[in-house]
């Protein structure tokens, strides 16, 4: 395959989305504009400017209308896709990490880092679907794990939020009251940050990628571990193919020992792994720094990965890719 | 135009000729179509070769099928005018580009072999491991259990061995090799028990079982080097050489087998075979001198 390089960003990226129909591709960036693709050919449709800070994270409504970004600017936007322009901005006392939309776009979880002396938090949001309607207020706070929250997402239903960070335990809160309902394994569970989460498209499961190296398949609902693989990086990012039974690990050295290395010892390699197996399929070469950002596309038949250097790499399978044997 | 008149002319007034014919004594092409089917219809007229005037009729069919897939909200989107910085962007910025190189999923081990067996690598090696004294022994470095010879990191910095021949001595030799390591041998720090091997990979280039492969055309690609060497047993890597400037093939390209035995057989037969209006030179690399 021939990818396509996406140079739209100035600083490293921090996160990709598809949206549901597969054909925009929205990422985001430490530079502070979160920009959207074409996802057939790369070519840039818009960006997302008003960011005061690196843009940590995004989501798409269903129906591709709303952007949701999350900014270390201390403010989390909403944004109207089809024009750039900004209808609403959250702001808080802290960077914002994560941001979800839950089934039906009508709540946002929204993780918060420490800062000062306020720790991280969890916060849902509720989202009118006419933005001159919007306020700022906080439906529930969870407050509680230390450490920054690297990633919160919705849960089976609504009913949950699953959260992951920097204390390297995955939690199940519930989302009505905020009780915390089950917390990772420290045995089985990961030895270090957790870096990414991705959930699969029925939602049923989902997986974690950390810097101990390793990527954990999860049971949404249970919090069991079904899987675990087992990479020589540390894993920045995660994602799962809709379409065939294979994870992708990326990741790579840390960022800031990649000048004092030769670039083939950074792995910064795309590992395909097969999901069921546990099994290295192959590795996807290119970037020239650590991948921050994997999505997939929902039909399964490219993937896109973001990395520190900048690029985003757009990947459409080559035909023998969907009759890979193990 | 008279045929006997034709061979008195001159070809470049012939030419002349022939377009001012062409330009009025013809009837116009016609286009039917493209109807529901997607069929369309192209009728041209124009003079053959001895001068009669002939009716061409093309039918094609096109087919919509990226289209068929997409939603109705998506072709939408397609059409969305720019916005943000995307507005001023001139055509020559050049953010969007596709890459020069090809990627191909690399695959851990050669497609359709087992895990342990590329993993065996030499026939000798094998046996020892069937042996159960020690799994794995580089014969290069003697680093025990981490990797084979062929995969070793090191193995630039060793002093080269005589050859890629897996001779019967080999067991000795490594066991020997593995022994002399674990005592007094210097360690680099990189290869100590324990240590982080970031740079494990750096020199990662396993020239044994290595074939060269010259006089290819131009239009081969990995992949048609592939489908040619597979059938000769289990294939690790690829490469054809490209021409960084015009992105052409160089016409040579390199392919390493699981299996030596594998290579022989892929050389005796494709030596001399001719691939796509050439006759290929297969032959085994010689390792680089260092």
């Amino acid at each position: 395959m021939r990818p396509i390089l996406m140079k739209g960003h100035e600083r490293p990226l921090t996160f990709l989305k598809y949206n549901r129909d597969g054909d925009l591709l929205f990422s985001c960036a430490k530079d502070h504009t979160p920009t959207v693709w074409f996802a057939d050919n790369g070519e840039r449709l818009g960006t997302y400017r008003g960011h005061n800070g690196a843009v940590w994270c995004c989501d798409v409504s269903r129906d591709s209308m709303r952007l949701i970004t999350g900014s270390a600017d201390q403010s989390v936007k909403l944004w109207n896709v089809q024009t750039g322009e900004q209808l609403y901005s959250f702001n808080f006392g802290s960077p914002a990490r994560a941001v979800d939309l839950a089934v039906g776009d009508k709540l946002a979880v929204i993780t918060t880092d420490p800062f000062m002396d306020s720790p991280s938090a969890i916060h849902v949001k509720q989202i009118s679907r006419d933005p001159s309607d919007q306020t700022g207020e906080s439906v529930l706070t969870i407050k509680g794990p230390q450490g920054r929250i690297n990633r919160a997402v919705w849960g089976p239903l609504n009913k949950t939020i699953i959260s992951a960070g920097e204390d390297a335990v995955v939690r199940i809160w519930d989302s009505e009251t905020g009780k915390l309902l089950k917390e990772s394994d420290k045995e089985s569970g990961h030895k270090k940050t957790i870096t990414a989460l991705s959930k699969s498209t029925d939602g049923s499961h989902f997986l974690t990628g950390s810097l101990d190296k390793s990527a954990k398949l999860w049971d949404a609902r249970t919090l069991t571990l079904i899987k675990t693989y087992v990479t020589e990086r540390p894993v920045n990012a995660v994602a799962m193919s809709p379409l065939l039974d294979h994870v992708v690990l990326g990741g790579g050295q840390d960022a800031s020992n990649v000048t004092t290395t030769d670039h083939r010892a950074g792995k910064f390699e795309a590992k395909f792994f097969d999901k069921i197996l546990q099994e290295e399929i192959g590795g996807v070469k290119g970037h020239f720094g650590p991948i921050n950002a994997l999505a997939f596309n929902p039909d399964g038949k490219s993937f896109s990965s973001g990395g520190e250097d900048g690029y985003v790499r757009l990947h459409h399978f080559d035909s023998d890719y969907f009759n890979i044997k193990i | 135009m008279a045929t006997a008149q034709q061979t008195k002319l001159r070809w470049g007034e012939l030419e002349e000729d022939d377009g001012e014919d062409l330009d009025f004594l013809l009837p116009p092409r016609q286009v039917i179509g493209p109807d529901e089917n997607g069929i369309k219809k192209v009728i041209e007229y124009r003079f053959n070769d001895d001068g009669n005037k002939v009716k061409i009729t093309t039918t094609t069919r096109t087919r919509k099928l990226a289209n068929a897939r997409l939603s109705k909200r998506a072709v939408e989107r397609r059409s969305w005018p720019k916005f943000g910085d995307a507005v001023h962007e001139d055509v020559g910025s050049r953010l969007t580009m596709v890459s020069t190189e090809e990627i191909l999923l690399e695959r851990p081990r050669a497609p359709g072999s087992k895990p342990e067996e590329p993993k065996a690598g030499g026939d000798s090696l094998a046996q020892l491991s069937k042996g159960g004294a020690v799994l794995m022994v580089c014969r290069t470095c003697g680093k025990k259990g981490d990797h084979w010879t062929s995969r070793c990191p090191y193995k630039d910095l060793a002093p080269q061995a005589e050859g890629f021949v897996d001779k019967p001595s080999a067991v000795s030799e490594a066991t020997n090799a593995a022994s002399g390591a674990s005592k007094g041998a210097y360690v680099p720090p990189g290869m100590r028990a324990g240590a982080e091997r970031t740079g494990s990979d750096m020199r990662r280039r396993n020239d044994e079982n290595s074939v060269r492969v010259t006089n290819l055309s131009e239009d081969t690609r990995e992949p048609d080097l592939q489908e040619l060497f597979r059938p000769f047993g289990a294939v690790s890597r690829v490469y054809v050489a490209i021409d960084q400037k015009t992105g052409m093939s160089r016409g040579f390209g390199f392919v390493n087998f699981v299996n030596r035995e594998d290579a022989q057989r892929a050389i005796n037969k494709l030596n001399g075979y001719g691939y796509d209006n050439l006759i290929l030179r297969v032959e085994w690399a010689t390792p680089r001198a260092n």
